[in-house]
């Protein structure tokens, strides 16, 4: 069980907007994480080094809610190390070939109509409930 | 430099977001796609706020002629609905409902701590390099195909 927190994830999402809209007014790039992590897998994009201070700013700031308050971003992890690096594969794979993920497709690109991001979206997301309700209701996995 | 620094900044924007939204809580993510079983619909508000915010803001963004730190706007202009979007959509959808992590979501987690996202984030790393390697074989099967 996880609590629902409409507040938090709201406030949570806007923020999500808000660092959308400043990639883009500063750098003129859409912040997917698939995109600025492909730049990231050798052979290096030639602009790596933006890339890389998103990524360290995107991984340094739970550290520091942590460090100023304390324990209060929840995290729980069901699934099995097999399964983990199972699906972290699928993820690669299929982000590569569709060219974005929940952040590049679901945000950005359907804040900007684009008819690929949003049959991606629907897609994953169809997807992925397809797949939660095969692993937790039929096999029964978590 | 400056754009380096700044995107810093955003990206320490990003992350505050996607843990303040539970974005990087597996658990939350597994829950939210579970309408048959513990349905938490904390995602949705996510989603609404990302998007309710994007949508505004880059309204008024893109009517500017260039972004602020550099010559001009890198948008993508591909409008074709191919099946590698489609599949890898499809593939991806797969195992974010398997694990709970999406790209987004496991990065910032990464600064939780948390061995299981050091561990999802380098097998996606491998999964997009295997992307990589694939696609080249993948379009000479194309290419032999339509010949």
């Amino acid at each position: 069980m996880t609590t629902f927190t409409p507040l938090a994830s709201l406030a949570g999402g806007a923020l999500i907007g808000l660092a959308a809209v400043l990639l883009m007014a500063f750098h003129g790039r859409i912040a997917g994480m698939t995109g600025i992590l492909s730049g990231l897998v050798p052979p290096l994009a030639a602009d790596w080094a933006w890339r890389a201070a998103f990524l360290a700013g995107a991984i340094l700031a739970p550290a520091v809610i942590v460090i100023a308050f304390g324990d209060v971003i929840g995290f729980e992890s069901p699934m099995p190390m097999g399964w983990l690096i199972a699906g972290g594969l699928l993820v690669g794979v299929g982000v590569s070939f569709g060219g974005g993920c929940t952040s590049g497709h679901g945000v950005c690109g359907m804040a900007r109509l684009s008819p690929r991001s949003i049959v991606a979206t629907l897609v994953f997301m169809a997807s992925t409930a397809a797949t939660v309700f095969v692993t937790r209701h039929m096999i029964g996995l978590v | 430099m400056r754009n380096i620094l700044m995107a810093l900044v955003i990206g320490l924007v990003f992350g505050a977001g996607i843990a303040l939204s539970g974005m990087a809580n597996p658990a939350k993510v597994l829950n939210f796609f579970d309408f048959a079983g513990t349905w938490d619909p904390s995602l949705a508000f996510v989603m609404g706020g990302a998007l309710a915010v994007t949508a505004l803001g880059y309204r008024l963004v893109l009517r500017r002629p260039a972004p602020l730190l550099d010559a001009a706007f890198h948008l993508p202009t591909s409008r074709r609905i191919d099946r590698p979007l489609v599949a890898g959509s499809a593939i991806f959808g797969i195992g974010w409902g398997i694990t709970g992590f999406c790209p987004g979501g496991a990065i910032p987690a990464l600064g939780l701590g948390e061995a299981d996202a050091v561990v999802f984030v380098l097998s996606m790393l491998a999964g997009i390099a295997l992307a990589r390697a694939l696609r080249p074989l993948l379009a000479g099967r194309a290419v032999a195909r339509a010949n």
